[in-house]
C-alpha cells in the first residue's frame, strides 16, 4: 500500500480546485479593480475642478460661473431635517417593539412593514412622495417635501439598528431599574435609551450615507433650484449635491462641476463608511470597559 | 495481526503550547484501540494527527513520525486526501450535511469520483445497511439528513465515513452527544465493524472503553502514560497514575 | 396614587404604540395612492393594451400608451446585471469567506461596502463618461448608450449587497459540516463548492433576489446610460426601463393628463414587481434563518 505519495489526485480532481480558485481569484481581483477604478477615475477627474470659488457661489446665468454652494446647504438642511423627523418614529418604533409589545402578530406586522419599505425604490418614494405632500396636503416642491419623503426611506434604517441594539441592552439592567421601583417609562428612558445610543448612531450614520446619495426620489419632491432662498430654504425647492450632478451632467454637460460633485459625494461615502467603523469600534470599546 | 498505524516521538505544539509530548505506540489492525483520559490530555488531538486534520488549525506543529501501513503520513508528498479517505473520521457531534440522507453517503464516494446511478446505489445501500441504520431509513433515502435524531444521525455519519470504503476509522468521542439507547447502539456497531476496519475511538466513559476496546491508551497533559491490552489496563495498571485515574480519583 | 401613574404609563405606551404603527400606516399610504393614482389610467387604456401594447407615444397627436416595452427592458436589464453581477459576487464571497486572511478579509471587505455606498448617479456620471463611449467604440455603434450598458452599470451596483449577503450566509455554516467533508478526503475546493455553498443556497439565493429588487428598482444611473427611448428591448439599442419611464417624463406631463396618469400606473406596475420579489425574500431569509 506504499502508492499514497504516488498516487496524486487524479486530474479531474485537481482541475476543478485549480478552475475554482482561478475563478474566485478573477471575481476579487475585478471587484478590488473597480472599486480602485471608481475612486481614482472620480477623484482624478473631480478633485482638479474643485475650486473655492465653485464651493462658495451660486451659479449665476450672467456671469456664466457655476457655484454649488446652494446644492451644498441645500445638502445639509435636507439631511438634518430629515434625520430631524425620522429619529422619533424610527427610535419609538424600536422601542415600542422591543420594551412594550406583546402581540407576536403586531411585532411581525411592523417588522414585515418595514422589511417592506426598505426593499421599495426610491423612484416610487419620489412619486409617493410628491402624490401625498404636494397633490394631496398641497405643499410646495421644497425642501421640506424632500425630507419627509426621505424620513419614511429611513424609517426601516433607524428603526432596525436601534432595535438592534436595544437587543443588547442587558435585561439586567431592567430589572436594577424595576427593582428600585421605577416605572416602565422612567426605566426606557434613564437605562435603556442611554444603553442604545450606540445604534441609534450607527442607523443615523447609514441614513446620512444613504440621503447624500439619493437623488431619484427627490427629483420631484425636493426639485431642482440653484438659488439660495432665504435661510434654510426649507418651504423652497432647491436641489441636493446629488440631483445638482444629475443635472449638470445630463441636461447642461457642464461635466466639470458633475464630476467635482462626485469628488466630493465620494469623499463623504468613504468618511460615513469610515465613521460607521469608528463609532461601532469606540461602543465596543465602552461596552467590553 | 499486524500493526496498522505506528507512532514515534511525536510531538504537536499549538503555537508555543506542546499538547502532545513525545507519543510512541503502535495500533493494531482490526482492532479496537480506545483514547482515555481527562479533558484537555490531547486525546482528541492525538487521533487528529492520525489523519492529519489538525492541519486545519493555524499554528499547529508537528514532529516526529506517524506511519500508515508503513508510510510516513507527514512525509513529502503525501497527499491528504487519500490519507483521509482511508482513515476516516466520526465526529463528537452528529454533522451530517444538510442534504438528503442519499446525498450524505454518495457524497464521498461522488468526491473520489464514482459515477453512475447504478453503482452509487449499491454503495449507498451497503454503508447504510453496514452502518446498520438502512431499514431506519431505506424509505426516506430522499429526505434531509437533519430529520433524523442525533443517534440515527450519528449512524447516518459513520454510514457516510464508510461509504469511501476506509481502512481506518477514527471516532471521536462519538456518543457523547448521545442518549444511553443510541450509545448502545453505536457500541453495538463498533464492536461489528473491527471485523473489517480498524477503528481508534476516543472516550470520555471509561466503561465505554471497557465495554468495547481491546487495547486502551491512556493520556494525562499530552502524555502517553500507559498502552496496553484494555483488560490488563483496567484489572493491573503498571502506573500510578493511570490506576487513580480508572479508580475515579482524578478526571 | 397607583391610578394615576398607570393612567401616565398606559399613556406613554399608547404614543410609542402609535409611533410602532407609523412604519405599516406610510407602507398602506404608499399602497394606497399608488393604487388611487395607477388605476384611473388602466381602466381608460385598457389593461390588455396597457400591458402588453409594443407602442409608448405619450406626447403623441393619438397617444398610445403600450408598456410591453418597459416592462421587458427592466426585465432583460435586471436578468442581464444578474447574470454579470452575481458570479463575480458569488466567487468574491466565496473567496473571502471561505479562503483570505483576516487582513485581505478586511480589505476587500471595505473595498466593498465602499462600492455600496457610492451614490447611483456617480455610477450613472462614470458610466456615460466612460462605459457609454467605450461600448460603442468597442461594438461600432452610433451610440453607446443602450440596453448593455445599462447591464454593467447595474451589475456594478448590485455587486455590493450580494457579495455582502451570501459573506453572511456563508459563513454562518456551521465549521462542523466542512470538516466532516475533509475527513471524507474531499480537498478545500470540494468542501466549500459542494458543502459550503449548498448549506448556504438559501442566503445566497436570497442575495440573487435582493440584486434583482435593486436593479429593478434603480432608476438614476440607468437612466444615464440607457439613452431614454421607448424601444422594444435590445442590446445595442437606447432603452427605457420602468423606472425611467417614470421619471423621464414625470417632469413635464401636465397634472390630471392620461399621460401623467399612466406614468402613475407605470410605478404601479413597477410596485407590484418589487412587492412580489420581496415576498420571494422573505421566504428565503425565513428558510435561510431556520437552516
Amino acid at each position: 500500500m506504499q502508492d499514497m505519495q504516488k498516487k496524486r489526485l487524479p486530474l479531474r480532481r485537481r482541475a476543478y480546485a485549480a478552475a475554482m480558485i482561478a475563478l474566485m481569484g478573477a471575481a476579487v481581483i475585478l471587484t478590488c479593480a473597480l472599486t480602485v477604478f471608481f475612486i481614482g477615475y472620480v477623484l482624478s477627474k473631480g478633485l482638479p475642478n474643485i475650486t473655492w470659488e465653485l464651493l462658495s457661489t451660486s451659479p449665476s446665468y450672467l456671469k456664466e460661473t457655476v457655484g454649488i454652494l446652494p446644492d451644498i446647504r441645500n445638502t445639509l438642511v435636507i439631511v438634518l431635517a430629515t434625520l430631524v423627523i425620522v429619529l422619533p418614529f424610527g427610535v419609538g418604533a424600536a422601542v415600542y417593539l422591543n420594551e412594550y409589545a406583546e402581540n407576536r402578530r403586531l411585532v411581525s406586522l411592523i417588522e414585515y412593514a418595514a422589511e417592506t419599505l426598505s426593499g421599495i425604490p426610491s423612484i416610487i418614494y419620489g412619486l409617493v412622495g410628491m402624490l401625498v405632500f404636494q397633490q394631496f396636503l398641497g405643499m410646495q416642491t421644497s425642501l421640506l417635501c424632500g425630507a419627509l419623503t426621505l424620513a419614511i426611506m429611513n424609517l426601516p434604517t433607524i428603526l432596525r439598528n436601534t432595535q438592534e441594539s436595544l437587543k443588547t441592552v442587558p435585561q439586567a439592567y431592567r430589572e436594577g431599574a424595576f427593582g428600585l421601583g421605577a416605572g416602565k417609562w422612567r426605566t426606557i428612558r434613564t437605562v435603556v435609551l442611554p444603553g442604545c445610543v450606540d445604534g441609534i448612531i450607527t442607523g443615523c450614520i447609514l441614513a446620512v450615507g444613504r440621503i447624500l446619495g439619493e437623488s431619484a426620489a427627490l427629483l420631484f419632491t425636493a426639485g431642482f433650484a440653484h438659488a439660495l432662498n432665504g435661510c434654510l430654504g426649507l418651504m423652497s425647492s432647491g436641489a441636493t449635491l446629488t440631483v445638482a450632478l444629475y443635472v449638470y451632467a445630463k441636461e447642461q454637460g457642464e461635466f466639470g462641476v458633475a464630476f467635482a460633485i462626485a469628488a466630493i459625494l465620494m469623499v463623504m461615502t468613504v468618511l460615513m463608511d469610515l465613521a460607521a467603523v469608528l463609532v461601532g469600534r469606540f461602543f465596543e470599546k465602552r461596552r467590553n470597559a | 495481526m499486524s500493526d496498522c498505524l505506528t507512532v514515534k516521538d511525536l510531538c504537536l505544539w499549538y503555537g508555543d503550547t506542546q499538547a502532545l509530548k513525545n507519543i510512541t505506540m503502535n495500533i493494531k489492525e482490526r482492532s479496537i484501540t480506545a483514547l482515555i483520559g481527562p479533558s484537555g490530555c490531547g486525546k482528541s488531538t492525538f487521533l487528529k494527527t492520525l489523519n492529519r486534520m489538525n492541519d486545519l488549525v493555524s499554528g499547529v506543529r508537528v514532529t516526529g513520525e506517524v506511519r500508515y501501513r508503513g508510510e510516513d503520513i507527514y512525509g513529502k508528498g503525501v497527499d491528504v486526501n487519500e490519507l483521509r479517505r482511508r482513515v476516516g473520521m466520526v465526529f463528537q457531534k452528529p454533522n451530517p450535511f444538510p442534504m438528503s440522507i442519499y446525498d450524505n453517503i454518495a457524497y464521498g464516494p461522488r468526491t473520489h469520483g464514482v459515477k453512475g446511478r447504478a453503482r452509487l446505489d449499491d454503495i449507498v445501500e451497503r454503508a447504510l445497511r453496514d452502518a446498520a441504520i438502512w431499514d431506519e431509513v431505506k424509505d426516506r433515502l430522499r429526505t434531509s439528513a437533519l430529520g433524523l435524531s442525533g443517534g440515527p444521525q450519528q449512524r447516518l455519519c459513520i454510514a457516510r465515513a464508510l461509504a469511501v470504503e476506509p481502512d481506518v476509522l477514527l471516532m471521536d468521542e462519538p456518543t457523547s452527544a448521545l442518549d444511553p439507547i443510541s450509545t448502545s447502539r453505536i457500541e453495538e456497531l463498533t464492536m461489528e465493524l473491527k471485523e473489517r476496519y480498524t477503528v481508534v475511538i476516543v472516550t470520555h466513559n471509561m466503561q465505554q472503553a471497557v465495554r468495547i476496546s481491546d487495547t486502551t491508551a491512556f493520556f494525562l497533559l499530552g502524555e502517553l502514560i500507559e498502552c496496553a491490552d484494555t483488560e490488563r489496563m483496567f484489572s493491573r495498571p503498571e502506573d500510578k497514575r493511570t490506576e487513580d485515574y480508572i479508580t475515579g480519583r482524578f478526571g | 396614587m397607583k391610578s394615576k401613574m398607570h393612567l401616565g404609563e398606559d399613556a406613554i405606551r399608547g404614543v410609542f404604540m402609535l409611533l410602532g404603527m407609523v412604519t405599516v400606516a406610510c407602507v398602506l399610504l404608499i399602497t394606497v395612492y399608488l393604487i388611487l393614482a395607477g388605476v384611473p389610467a388602466i381602466r381608460e387604456i385598457g389593461l390588455g393594451p396597457f400591458l402588453l401594447g409594443r407602442v409608448w407615444a405619450s406626447t403623441a397627436a393619438e397617444p398610445k400608451f403600450g408598456i410591453l416595452p418597459f416592462i421587458l427592458t427592466s426585465l432583460y436589464g435586471t436578468a442581464g446585471a444578474i447574470v454579470l453581477g452575481v458570479p463575480v459576487g458569488f466567487f468574491t464571497a466565496v473567496y473571502l469567506a471561505k479562503v483570505a486572511g483576516e487582513r485581505t478579509r478586511r480589505v476587500v471587505g471595505a473595498a466593498v461596502s465602499l462600492l455600496a455606498g457610492i451614490p447611483s448617479v456617480v455610477y450613472g456620471l462614470v458610466g456615460m463618461m466612460v462605459l457609454v463611449p467605450g461600448v460603442r467604440e468597442l461594438f461600432g455603434l452610433s451610440d453607446g448608450a443602450s440596453l448593455f450598458s445599462a447591464m454593467v452599470v447595474l451589475s456594478v451596483m448590485i455587486l455590493p449587497s450580494i457579495v455582502k449577503m451570501s459573506l453572511t450566509a456563508l459563513e454562518a455554516v456551521p465549521r462542523e459540516y466542512e470538516d466532516a467533508s475533509l475527513a471524507l478526503g474531499a480537498t478545500p475546493m470540494e468542501t466549500y463548492f459542494r458543502v459550503s455553498v449548498p448549506a448556504a443556497r438559501s442566503g445566497i439565493a436570497a442575495a440573487v433576489v435582493l440584486g434583482v429588487g435593486r436593479a429593478i428598482g434603480e432608476a438614476m444611473a440607468v437612466m444615464m446610460v440607457s439613452g431614454n427611448v421607448a424601444n422594444m428591448p435590445s442590446l445595442f439599442q437606447s432603452v427605457r426601463f420602468l423606472t425611467t419611464a417614470v421619471a423621464s417624463e414625470m417632469s413635464y406631463s401636465a397634472e390630471g393628463s392620461l399621460q401623467r396618469k399612466a406614468l402613475f400606473s407605470i410605478a404601479l406596475v413597477l410596485f407590484l414587481f418589487i412587492m412580489l420579489i420581496n415576498a420571494v425574500l422573505n421566504a428565503l431569509l425565513k428558510r435561510s434563518r431556520e437552516g
